[in-house]
């Protein structure tokens, strides 16, 4: 695995020099391949693998490590990597960068990574050779826009990790010697809350996921589903490393409280705001941000369980983490690469601008369609699988402690039953604006379907897809090295290849069952239907109520905005401060009525606004140190020299 | 034996609910003649109306695509699949394992998804009305349920509803205030998720208020009689999933195969479910329908109740 990360690694480069498809073509075989090793390590169960490398901090080698917990990212990366670069293949859509396998071995090297400074090296790298992606485009205004935006929360992100993990290796920066010292005191809280804005901002945690949105709408869209579907999937990684793993085996039940409060905050407001984006990859954007909500909830759940000492509540939630990781990383690969081939084939990413592609585009719309199954959670996708199991952690978590808690588990449960059908809603408004109805644009209209690496692509990462919905025990099979290790109890008791179950023994949701039994039903409704109905079909007009002239005109149809309005008029105000305005002219003047919808994340407007304005405020304000005169800027000069000193004394006094 | 006397409950149970359905729809519009002062339709006017359209060639509306004319059939495959979930006249059927509440609701759920994705397919202002009003309903009618589900889960320690029905029907449970809560966020649930009257009128054919009609307006032939089956099958499974979870007086306990527990079960179902017709009848014809965004506070009172359901659980039981 590490000759695979490091051939990765050294592709961008060669891939540079010689120019052409060499970096989608070696990353595709390379992903395949690592796909492969990973499978065999997780089916083989074979024990943890340390690697010691000779580079690392000055005059010390560097460890590598994978076990159960990397592994399972590890297979996440590979087959998003593949379908990633599959779909990179497609040379007409994107320019293929040799940015692309850099970006795949950096988060490899972070998966794999067995010290801080493989850690932090792999996350760094990640973080630039997306950056570089995002920019891909970089003539558009947008676009540069959107990577000043993740260029910042990166640094920021880079600035978090760097000292948490200091703070973790007061006695070596080995992983070992970390687990062994676990943090105590104000270093346990400060680790928490730097984990959760380094790493969290990277996997687009609220409150800091306002990079999402543009810098997914920006970026090329292999670049997009590999940003989404493996990077903030990576950052969850590090989240759990750091939490779960090295910050030493049991932690206070206050440590759950972060989790779950940033967790079902991201949930809500990410899929909220899905419903209210008019750019399709700006939605899944904000689904982005639903579904890592979702992540973090259940860790948070773990969390707490492991702090009460329930392991069996406590790997039930881990299980729905690890599930939904995955599945989610390959259903949103999906999706993205779906709207990649949407907006290279129908020419826009506006809902305003799209619609009727599911005539044109059959294999991408019916892709898409499983993808917006799977957002949607509906039974037997892969997506309600690992939402059945969360829900399932919830409601057993009542048991972890007092009133307050069980209130709070409470609203809980109702807060995320909510977010989960908000998710519907924006993947209803999703399929039904963009793929379904009369197209709403000539681009729409004249729409072909995608060139066949993209349809590969599509359609093998379907069919993973389809079978984690089918088999989701199978599948967490695989994930009992790292449940074991993340809550000392795995799932194969209550995890068969046909049914999951939250506690041993009873009854629970057995996918191929529910499946067939939909057959049946199904079977049963087309003989019935054979035996007694009229057969085949005319086409006409559509009904309308008689309306249909009036209506005429495309943009008569329902489309984003107004699929959305019930919606925005019922949560905006609370959720995102929506409200209309209407300037009306006076009558007789000639001038339009204009009618428009103002709506603002609360993250921008109570974090990011303020920030800059204070940052625009010291920047005036030091702004004055220039007009000073040579002898004011000498007494502050030598008043600095005296703090600093006696900073310094102070401190080796302590 | 327990298994074929499971197996011959589910096809008796499914065969009961298929007929029963458009009865349900029949025995509902006469109540509500006879009401209003009207000698009304006959009680089997509903299988009439069903074999009628089923004979006719359906007219597809231009421009749209497979899935329109897929979604009849996915949404009458999901409610028939929920359907043989939801016990009616006995429990421990062949499907009693599977019968999850949050499947159930699932399965309902592909079926409104899917239908709402039809009516955006017809690209008519009418079917995107419709669908954005019942995908907006279901956000909040979600949240409302799951606290349904959440306070039986925590009565039953699972959300099996076979499992639940059998501890409520032993009578373990005893009256719970609790349960009293759930049963009212219930049914404000159940008026919404069938389209009756608070919510929506099943009743209106050119209104900018319909819903669920919108949704259904270009569709014909059999695929109309699909989705008329699936809507009463929808009103029918309601019905007997609150009367599986809060009244399962008479139903015949699992594994049993005694026919006279069978007929006292059928007979308990029978009246149960015509009492609640007659329930919904006298309501639809008292209660005017409420405007689209007093819908979601209706669904908020519920999602109040649920709340309190659980609250009062907590504090009577204690679970530490």
């Amino acid at each position: 695995m590490a000759l695979v990360t490091a051939l990765l690694l050294a592709l961008g480069p060669v891939a540079w020099a010689v120019g052409g498809r060499l970096a989608a073509w070696g990353t595709l075989g390379l992903c395949g391949l690592g796909s492969l090793i990973i499978l065999i390590f997780l089916l083989a169960g074979a024990p943890p693998q340390t690697l010691s490398v000779p580079f690392g901090l000055a005059g010390q080698p560097s460890a590598l490590a994978l076990d159960g917990v990397s592994a399972w990212f590890m297979l996440l990366l590979m087959l998003v990597g593949a379908a990633a670069s599959a779909a990179m293949l497609d040379e007409a859509a994107w320019p293929t960068s040799p940015a692309m396998p850099v970006f795949v071995g950096a988060m490899a090297l972070t998966l794999l990574a067995g010290d801080a400074f493989a850690l932090v090296a792999g996350f760094e790298l990640m973080s630039l050779a997306s950056f570089i992606l995002v920019l891909t485009d970089h003539r558009s205004e947008t676009t540069q826009a959107a990577a000043r935006l993740y260029l910042g929360m990166a640094a920021l992100s880079a600035f978090c990790l760097i000292a948490a993990l200091a703070l973790l290796a007061g006695h070596g920066t080995s992983f070992a010697a970390m687990r062994a010292h676990p943090p105590e005191g104000w270093r346990a809280w400060v680790v928490l809350a730097l984990v959760l804005i380094g790493p969290g901002a990277k996997a687009g945690l609220v409150p800091l996921h306002v990079w999402l949105p543009p810098a997914h709408s920006a970026a090329p869209a292999p670049v997009s589903a590999l940003m989404s579907g493996a990077m903030t999937k990576v950052a969850i990684y590090v989240l759990i490393r750091l939490l779960f793993d090295l910050a030493g085996p049991a932690q206070p039940l206050w440590w759950a409280g972060p989790l779950l409060v940033m967790g079902i905050a991201s949930a809500v407001l990410g899929s909220f705001r899905a419903n209210m984006e008019g750019d399709i990859k700006a939605v899944l954007a904000c689904s982005t941000v639903e579904n890592i909500g979702l992540i973090t909830l259940a860790l948070g759940l773990a969390m707490a369980a492991r702090a009460a000492d329930i392991s069996a509540l406590a790997s039930l939630a881990m299980a729905a983490a690890l599930l939904h990781i995955l599945g989610h990383g390959l259903f949103k690969s999906l999706m993205f690469l779906g709207s990649g081939s949407v907006l290279h084939h129908a020419g826009s990413r506006s809902l305003e601008r799209l619609g009727g592609l599911m005539q044109r585009m059959p294999i991408t719309g019916a892709c898409m369609l499983l993808g917006a199954a799977c957002l949607a959670g509906l039974p037997p996708s892969a997506g309600f699988a690992s939402e059945w199991l969360l829900f399932q952690s919830v409601l057993a978590s009542v048991r972890l402690g007092g009133l307050g808690l069980q209130i709070l588990v409470c609203v809980l449960a109702a807060t995320l039953a909510l977010a989960t059908a908000l998710a519907a809603c924006a993947a209803i408004r999703l399929i039904g604006v963009a793929l379904l109805g009369r197209p709403r644009s000539a681009g729409a209209a004249e729409a072909m379907e995608a060139g066949p690496p993209m349809r590969w692509a599509l359609l093998l990462t379907s069919l993973a897809v389809v079978s984690i919905g089918l088999f989701p025990g199978a599948v967490l099979g695989l994930a009992e090295p790292a449940l074991g290790l993340l809550s000392n109890a795995g799932m194969s008791n209550r995890a068969g290849i046909l049914l999951i179950t939250p506690v041993a023994e009873q009854p629970g949701y057995p996918p191929v069952a529910v499946l067939a039994l939909l057959g049946l039903a199904g079977a049963a409704i087309a003989a019935v239907l054979r035996a007694r109905a009229a057969t085949g079909y005319r086409t006409g007009p559509a009904w309308d109520c008689g309306f249909g002239a009036a209506f005429a005109d495309p943009r008569g149809q329902y489309g984003g905005g107004s699929f959305a309005q019930p919606l925005r008029r019922v949560l905006g105000p609370a959720l995102m401060d929506a409200h209309d305005s209407l300037d009306m002219p006076a009558p007789g003047d000639t001038r339009a009525a204009i009618y428009a919808v103002h709506m603002e994340d609360p993250a921008v407007a109570y974090l990011f606004r303020p920030v800059a304005a204070s940052r625009a405020w010291l920047s005036t304000q030091a702004d004055l140190m220039q007009f000073l005169t040579v002898r004011q800027i000498l007494v502050v000069m030598a008043s600095a020299l005296v703090l600093f000193l006696a900073f310094v004394a102070l401190v080796e006094q302590l | 034996m327990t298994a074929i006397a499971g197996l011959l409950a589910l096809a008796l149970h499914l065969a009961l609910m298929l007929l029963a359905a458009p009865l349900l729809i029949g025995l509902i519009r006469l109540i509500k003649a006879r009401m209003t002062g009207r000698v009304g339709p006959p009680l089997l006017q509903p299988f009439r109306d069903l074999a009628r359209v089923l004979r006719k060639q359906p007219v597809v509306a231009d421009g749209t695509s497979w899935l329109f004319r897929a979604a009849p059939i996915v949404l009458l495959t999901t409610t028939l699949a929920a359907a043989a979930l939801i016990p009616s006249f006995a429990l421990g059927m062949a499907t009693a394992s599977a019968s999850d509440l949050l499947v159930i609701a699932g399965l309902l759920a592909v079926g409104r998804a899917t239908l709402a994705l039809a009516a955006m397919d017809t690209g008519t202002a009418f079917g995107g009305i419709g669908a954005s009003r019942e995908m907006t309903f279901s956000v909040f009618a979600e949240p409302a349920f799951f606290l349904v589900v959440f306070t039986m889960a925590l009565l039953a320690g699972t959300s099996n509803l076979d499992a639940i029905a059998t501890l409520v029907a032993a009578g373990n449970l005893g009256l719970r205030i609790s349960m009293a809560l759930a049963l009212v966020a219930s049914l404000v649930i159940a008026l919404v998720e069938c389209g009756r009257i608070p919510a929506d009128n099943p009743a209106a054919h050119l209104e900018l208020t319909m819903v669920h009609e919108a949704m259904a307006l270009e569709y014909s032939g059999r695929y109309l009689a699909m989705v008329e089956l699936a809507g009463a099958l929808r009103l029918l499974l309601w019905m007997s999933l609150i009367g599986a979870i809060f009244a399962p007086f008479g139903i015949t306990p699992s594994g049993s195969v005694a026919p006279w527990l069978w007929a006292l079960g059928i007979a308990a179902w029978a009246a149960k479910t015509a009492l609640m017709a007659t329930a919904l009848a006298l309501f639809e014809t008292l209660r005017a329908k409420l405007r689209v965004f007093r819908v979601p506070e209706m669904l908020g009172m519920a999602l109040l109740l649920g709340l309190l359901a659980a609250i009062f659980l907590f504090v009577s039981q204690g679970f530490a």
